[in-house]
């Protein structure tokens, strides 16, 4: 019989095979509540772990208050406040539901969702499209601006990309994202190329659907005013690959890491859909003009599924322009990458970093390796304002709390014991 | 070696574990690597202890 490090060595393969072999596709735009699985017309779910209302951040209150707005639930904040605090709402993690959002990650039923899927395991993943930086419902913005911009990418924005993947076909995003890397973008904070090589993909076919002139130029400029507007494709295609290697026994390898402005919380493949959460961190960085850190929320977003894929800040040797946005000097982007190395299991065969020597990004963050050399995740990642309404503040780099590594740890450690394994 | 032999050649530092040490010896323009080491699970004995149960006996 083997023993248990054999057992969590074979575990950990089977993972990073599933991994390395995903295929994140996209393959549709739908809308949340036609797609999402127990996606109702009184849900909402929401980025991280599962949250109470009483425990929530000011910019997710934000977003879900906007969200109440845009669904026509409540006539302004004070309503949507009393009506989410009421019970009525069904709160719900997007990770709990086969999705992702960035910052708030507030999705709602009618918003339009990009549909994925991974085409070698078959599971789906699906999340809301970007809006642009500045005043936004994800920064918890629900001002009218930010409601008559969600209303344009439910009527517009979705029914035409919607129209134009129809016409293109599937596209393949893990092939988008390795192009990505290779152009100086990490698929977190930096998707510049990444927008290009996509509106450079779809723009014939946008021009083809049969919506009008103004429709279609009003979306090729909304796409083109927006550098993250991949953001909410690389995500999902991380989550869609990670999915996929979720709930294998004895396996250590982290398949979630995410956060919802309160708590951060991680999952392990060998221990189910269990959360290990602690209290968020503030982020280091630089701040938009007019703000500081007395403006900052706790780290917030399902963004950080682009780590735990191996990009975003493990992939920052790729990106040293990142370091304009979020601090720090390029040795200090080739520093974070590399030192994520010590935590991971295999290098990626897909996301290779030409500034060195295109070895591929560190993929498969081992909770046994974390706690061991104390090396924590480095995360790049977006500053929200602590209260609702305001929106961005700027950006810069965060950890997880290392008690979320430490409690999986212990947990993991004891469901061996339970069957006389240790 | 004796050790007058040994300072009258150039030093070849490498440091291990507190950063400080490096940093003396370099602020004397003494070249000096750095090893970024830990102790396992910086010393806490439940972790180490957790860690070990996972390892081939």
């Amino acid at each position: 019989m083997a023993n248990i490090e054999q057992l969590i060595e074979q575990a950990n393969k089977k993972a990073l095979e599933i991994i390395q072999n995903g295929q994140p596709t996209l393959v549709d735009v739908s809308t949340a509540g036609a797609a999402i699985p127990g996606m109702t017309k009184k849900s909402i779910f929401h980025a991280g772990p599962p949250c109470k209302w009483e425990n929530m951040s000011g910019p997710l209150k934000g977003g879900i208050c906007a969200a109440l707005i845009y669904e026509g639930l409540a006539k302004d904040f004070d309503e949507a406040e009393k009506l989410a605090a009421s019970g009525e709402i069904e709160f719900g993690s997007c990770h709990e539901h086969s999705s992702v959002g960035p910052m708030a990650g507030v999705t709602s039923y009618s918003m339009p969702v990009w549909v994925l899927q991974n085409k070698v395991y078959g599971n789906y993943t699906y999340c809301n499209m970007n809006e642009g930086l500045g005043k936004v419902l994800r920064f918890g913005a629900y001002g009218p601006e930010v409601i008559e911009r969600l209303q344009w990418m439910e009527k517009v924005l979705g029914p035409v990309i919607k129209e134009a993947i129809k016409l293109h076909g599937p596209y393949d995003l893990k092939t988008m994202i390795a192009q990505m890397i290779q152009m100086g973008d990490e698929g977190h904070n930096r998707n510049k190329a990444g927008t290009s090589l996509f509106i450079r993909e779809f723009a014939p076919y946008i021009v083809e659907t049969s919506f009008s002139q103004k429709d279609k130029v009003d979306v090729l400029k909304f796409m083109h005013s927006n550098d993250h507007f991949v953001l909410n494709l690389t995500m999902p295609a991380a989550k869609c690959t990670l999915d996929a290697a979720a709930n294998i026994k004895y396996s250590t390898v982290v398949y979630t890491m995410a956060r919802n402005g309160t708590e951060f919380g991680i999952r392990v493949s060998g221990l189910g859909d269990r959360w290990f959460t602690a209290p968020a961190n503030y982020i280091k960085g630089l701040y938009f003009p007019g703000f500081s850190e007395k403006d900052a929320n706790r780290d917030i977003g399902d963004s950080c599924i682009t780590e735990t894929c191996s990009y975003g800040g493990f992939a920052m040797a790729a990106a040293p322009a990142i370091v304009l946005f979020v601090g720090g000097t390029p040795k200090d982007a080739i520093n974070y990458t590399t030192s994520m190395y010590e935590i991971t299991t295999e290098e990626n065969k897909m996301y290779t970093v030409p500034a060195l020597n295109f070895r591929g990004t560190p993929t498969g963050i081992d909770i046994r390796k974390v706690v061991e050399t104390g090396i924590l995740p480095i995360i790049n990642t977006g500053m929200a304002h602590k209260d609702p309404g305001v929106g961005q503040v700027g950006a810069g780099l965060v950890n997880p709390p290392m008690k979320c590594f430490e409690d999986a740890l212990e947990a993991f450690v004891g469901e061996l014991e339970k069957e006389g394994l240790v | 070696m004796k050790v007058n032999e040994l300072f009258k050649e150039e030093l070849k530092v490498i440091n291990m574990g507190l950063r400080s040490f490096a940093d003396d010896v370099k602020s004397q323009d003494v070249p000096v690597l750095h090893v970024d080491w830990r102790p396992v699970a910086g010393g806490n004995k439940k972790l180490s202890s957790l860690l070990s149960k996972l390892k081939s006996k």
